[in-house]
Order: C-alpha cells, then structure tokens, then sequence
C-alpha cells in the first residue's frame, strides 16, 4: 500500500479496496519501522491520524467522495497544528504547541487529508541541507551518508522513502524544489501570494510560499488544487481565483515553447547533470515543444541579493521568538535584556544566529541603501529578465541544481559554499514566480532534478509539462533500494 | 570592508543575541565571509532602476474596521514561560 500515489489512493478507497484507517494503521507502522534511518519526522501525530482515518471513512461512507478524502500526508513542522508541537527545528519554539492552525493545514484537513506527522526541517527554513535542524539532520534515502537538500528536507526523504505519498513544504530560495530534485520527487513553488502564508512561521516574508512535494505531478496538482486559493488572513494573498490544476494535466505539449537559460548550464553545473537536462529537452522535443536558447543577465546577481533579502526579513521576524510569550526561556534571567539575550543566544542555532546577525547589520543606521535597497533594485533587475524571456517562451527550463546530493556534514564549516547551492532556485523566489522540479535520471545512483519555471500563476502550465512528461518517462517511480 | 569583533558585538547586542565569548572570533570571521558574498552587488549597475519590495508590486489591502478577533487569551497563554494573574512574567524592569 506504501507505494500508491494520492491519485491511486483515491481510487482504492473509492473502490472499497482499503480505508483510510487501514491505510494510516499501515503507514504508521512503516514509519516507526524505517524512520529512525532517516530522522524525516520531528512528531508522529498518530493519535490525530487515526482520528481523522476514521472521520474520513465516516465521510465517505456517508455519500462523501473527494481526491484526498483519506489521504495520509505530512506537513513540514512550521505550519501551525493546532495542539502540536510547531517547531520549525528549532530549540527555542521548544514545547510550542500551536493555538490554530496553519490555512494551508486547515484547508487541507477539510479536504479530508490525515495528517500522520510533522516533518523535520532546516532550522527557520534557513539551510539547503537540512543539517541544521535542532532534531538532527535527516538523512536522503538514496544514500544514507549523504544530505535530503533542504530546508525541506524532512518532507522530502519521508516521500521519497515512500513514509508519506505527499507532504507540504515552504520555499523561500529553493527549500521545495532542492530537495525534490535531490530525492528524486517532484516539487512546486507556486506563485507568491497563491498559497497563503497564515499560520506559516515566517523566515523571508516577501519570498516564502508554500507547495508540496510528491512522487508525481497529478499528485502535486491534486495537493496544490486544496493548497491554493485567496486568504483574507494573509496579507499579501492574491485575490485571484484557482485554475483547474488537473484539467491542466492533459493538455499536449504540441507547440510548446521552452528557452534554455545559457546562464543555466555555465560554469558551476555538473556536466553529468547537464547531460541529463539535455535528455529531458529531446524528450519534450518528441511530445512537439520547440527549444530556444535566452538569456537572464542578472542571474549570477541573484544569490548576493537574496543574502542581504532574506536575512534581512528573518532580522526583523525572528524578533518575535524572545523568550516572554512561548517557547524557549533561559535559567534564572537576571534582568530583561538578560532574558533576551540568552534565551535567543541559547534557543537559536548557528546559521539562524548568522543570517539574524547579517539582516541586522544590513538594516542597520547608514547601511540600509548600500545592502537592502540595493538588493531590491536587482531584484527588479531579476525580474525584468524573465518578463523579457517570457515574451518569448512559455517555460524555462533548466537544472534544479548544480551538483548532486553532497556528503552529511561536507559543506557545514563554509556557509557560502552551500548558499552558492542555491544559485538557479532562488531568481524565482526574487522575481515571485512559479518553478518546479521533476526527475530527470540518476548520476551514481543519485536522482538528478530539473527545473521548469513559468510566468506569474501559471502553475496548470508547469504541472502540465512535468506530467506530460511523466507519460513517456518513468524516472519518477524509480524507488530507493531499502525502502 | 571587513567587520572587527567590537561591530561583531554591537550587532550582536542590537539583534539581542548572547554570543558565547568563544564563538566571537568564528562568527566575525563567518560574518566577513558572508559579507563578501554580498559586497559583489556593488558591481552591479542600478541606476534609475526603482527597488522591488514586492514581487507582483501589490498594494497593501485594507478591510473594514469590524471586529474580527475574540478574546484568545487564555488559549495563548497556556504555552507561555511564565504568566500569572493573565499576566506574562518577565524579570523586574523598574526598581
């Protein structure tokens, strides 16, 4: 049963063949079984599970139906669970057992999905490697000596070990899309705004969304299709209604126009790696796309810019966590500003300190127009360089990443050698349109990812590709030996 | 332009971050490196180019002024440090 995806989960409970309190009962099991090698869950939330199994036969025995009534998911532990530790792999949110729930928790547990458990991650999302959670690194199943990606790295090992068929993520620079391309799943960063950011634990407020992480591109329409949608409690949602992510699914690729980045496949891509992306363009050629080489300029701007962003906003959200009114709290505080300062001092780790200590001097007096206005006017910069492409082609595509799964602990000693990871997610992110990734073959018996990226909501069109490809191609249901 | 271990700290103090004395020579260093990485945007040209805050350039949205919010406090005050009388605890602040 481990190996069903959401889509033929659906059809096995609508056909009687299993319920969803079978199904949970079956994968909580395995869990217990096979986590302890991955450390992909921070909490099992089985009593909760079984709870909503049960609810959601009781729904469909009542006349109910719906593509994830009963599915058993997970959710990266910085949304809000109600009543459950939210850690968000950090010491200091220690004991923070959410009073409500996240939107996306809320609107996907009303869709009938169980949650079976709450997903490891880097610390504050703040990591690619998924080593700098609180709760330990988690550890990618194709290779247990080597890292998931991150920061959604406990989502990611949990389904591709096949723990979990889908689990939602957050992607602030890449935190979706590196980790599905580095265990083989496939990944989507929607839109910014298109997923609401209520109950989700802030790092980089104008970067971070929401997305899921599952085995195939139906099932990433099916999650996204419940994810998705306005939130009048989130500011900066976009009141714009949801496509039909499924219908989106079958169109054919006849006509297709793909631009290939020549700033994508430079200096710094693993050649093995390009190789791979080259085969997908072939394969995409076949089901009728044309292919043209673009450019984005500014690209090699993007990491620099986002350095000075994304801390800064982390700065300023992470003043919240201080010690007074949930969380970590210091021994014996001998005055308030002691209090402070160790509580955040001993509740944050290493890189959260970092990037706190970074945002803070980029917002600092007399540095704010050399660093943060500065930043914002390359992210125009970035912007402007898909707008342009995408007067031409319809998607970009290109490698998720530039090198393949690295060695637990081989980049923790050199902060800037990891964040150069990032260097083809994080223009997105700045530029707040959509990407995803899917399998793309394997180098050494490590999966290989590549990205597609498209206009602003244009989600349907990247979820099509990514399945039509799918059809003809069956990187995707390649499992990891052990699991 | 290089951080020295006194900016370390002030920086430090202004983000109300402990740093064990023992790390401070580590993070100043890290911090330098870090900065580095972010000094190569000063390359780049960006005259006339107005800042981007916001990706699709939205505007803050407003609502009604109703009330929307019940009394909660009670529920988030249940996973506080330290409360009493519905209040939060914090050390003495004036003497």
């Amino acid at each position: 049963m481990y190996q069903l995806t959401l889509a033929e989960i659906a059809r096995g409970l609508a056909d009687k063949q299993f319920s969803a309190e079978e199904l949970t009962r079956s994968l909580l099991a395995r869990i217990q079984q096979l986590d302890p090698q991955l450390n992909s869950f921070i909490t099992i939330t089985e009593e909760l599970a079984l709870e909503q199994a049960k609810a959601a036969d009781a729904r469909r025995a009542g006349g109910e139906s719906g593509a994830l009534l009963g599915a058993p998911i997970g959710h990266k532990d910085l949304f809000c669970t109600q009543n459950v530790l939210t850690s968000c792999g950090s010491k200091i949110l220690t004991g923070f057992k959410a009073p409500y729930n996240a939107t996306v928790v809320e609107k996907l547990a009303s869709a009938g999905t169980v949650t079976l458990g709450k997903l490891n991650m880097d610390e504050f999302a703040m990591g690619s490697a998924n080593e700098s959670s609180h709760y330990g690194a988690v550890k990618n199943p194709w290779d247990l000596t080597r890292v998931p990606g991150g920061s959604s790295g406990g989502s990611a090992a949990a389904v591709a070990a096949r723990l979990l068929p889908a689990a939602t993520g957050t992607d602030t620079g890449g935190s979706i899309r590196q980790p599905a391309a580095l265990t083989n799943l496939t990944g989507i960063k929607p839109t910014y705004g298109r997923v609401s950011r209520w109950g989700m634990i802030a790092y980089a407020s104008s970067l971070d969304q929401g997305g899921p992480l599952a085995r195939t591109a139906e099932d990433c329409a099916l999650m996204l299709q419940a994810m998705a949608g306005f939130d009048a409690k989130d500011s900066t949602s976009v009141e714009q209604p949801v496509d039909d992510y499924l219908a989106a699914l079958s169109q054919p690729l006849n006509g297709l126009r793909i631009g290939l980045p020549k700033e994508y496949f430079g200096t710094g891509l693993d050649a093995r790696i390009g190789e791979k992306v080259m085969a997908v363009v072939e394969e995409l050629k076949k089901l009728g796309a044309t292919v043209k080489e673009i450019s984005l300029p500014n690209m090699q701007h993007a990491i620099p810019a986002y350095y000075v962003i994304a801390p800064a906003e982390a700065s300023s959200n992470l003043s919240r966590f201080d010690g007074v009114r949930f969380g970590y709290r210091c021994e014996n505080p001998v005055n308030l500003e002691d209090l402070y300062k160790r509580s955040r001092g001993e509740g944050f780790g290493a890189e959260v300190k970092r990037r706190i200590m970074v945002g803070t001097y980029a917002l600092s007096a007399g540095y704010y127009d050399a660093y943060y206005l500065k930043a914002q006017k390359i992210r125009r910069l970035i912007k402007n360089d898909f707008v342009a492409a995408f007067n031409d082609v319809d998607v970009i595509l290109g490698p998720t990443t530039p090198n393949l799964a690295w060695k637990l602990g081989e980049k923790n000693n050199d902060p800037v050698a990891a964040y150069l990871e990032d260097i083809y997610t994080i223009t997105a992110n700045l530029a707040g349109i959509p990407g995803l990734s899917m399998p793309a073959g394997f180098v050494d018996g490590l999966p290989v990812g590549v990205q597609l990226l498209a206009p602003y909501f244009q989600e349907g069109r990247l979820l099509n590709v990514a399945h039509q490809y799918q059809q003809v191609t069956d990187w995707h249901t390649q499992a990891p030996a052990g699991f | 332009m290089a951080l020295e271990r006194s900016e370390v700290e002030k920086i430090a103090h202004l983000a109300r971050l402990g740093l064990n004395e023992a790390d401070i020579p580590g993070t100043t260093e890290t911090l330098n490196n870090i900065l580095g990485l972010i000094d190569q945007m000063q390359a780049v040209n960006t005259d006339g180019i107005e800042p981007l805050a916001h990706p699709l350039e939205a505007t803050q949205r407003l609502r009604a002024d109703l009330v929307t919010e019940v009394n909660q406090r009670e529920a988030y005050q249940a996973i506080a440090p330290a409360v009493e009388n519905g209040l939060y605890l914090v050390p003495k602040v004036i003497e």
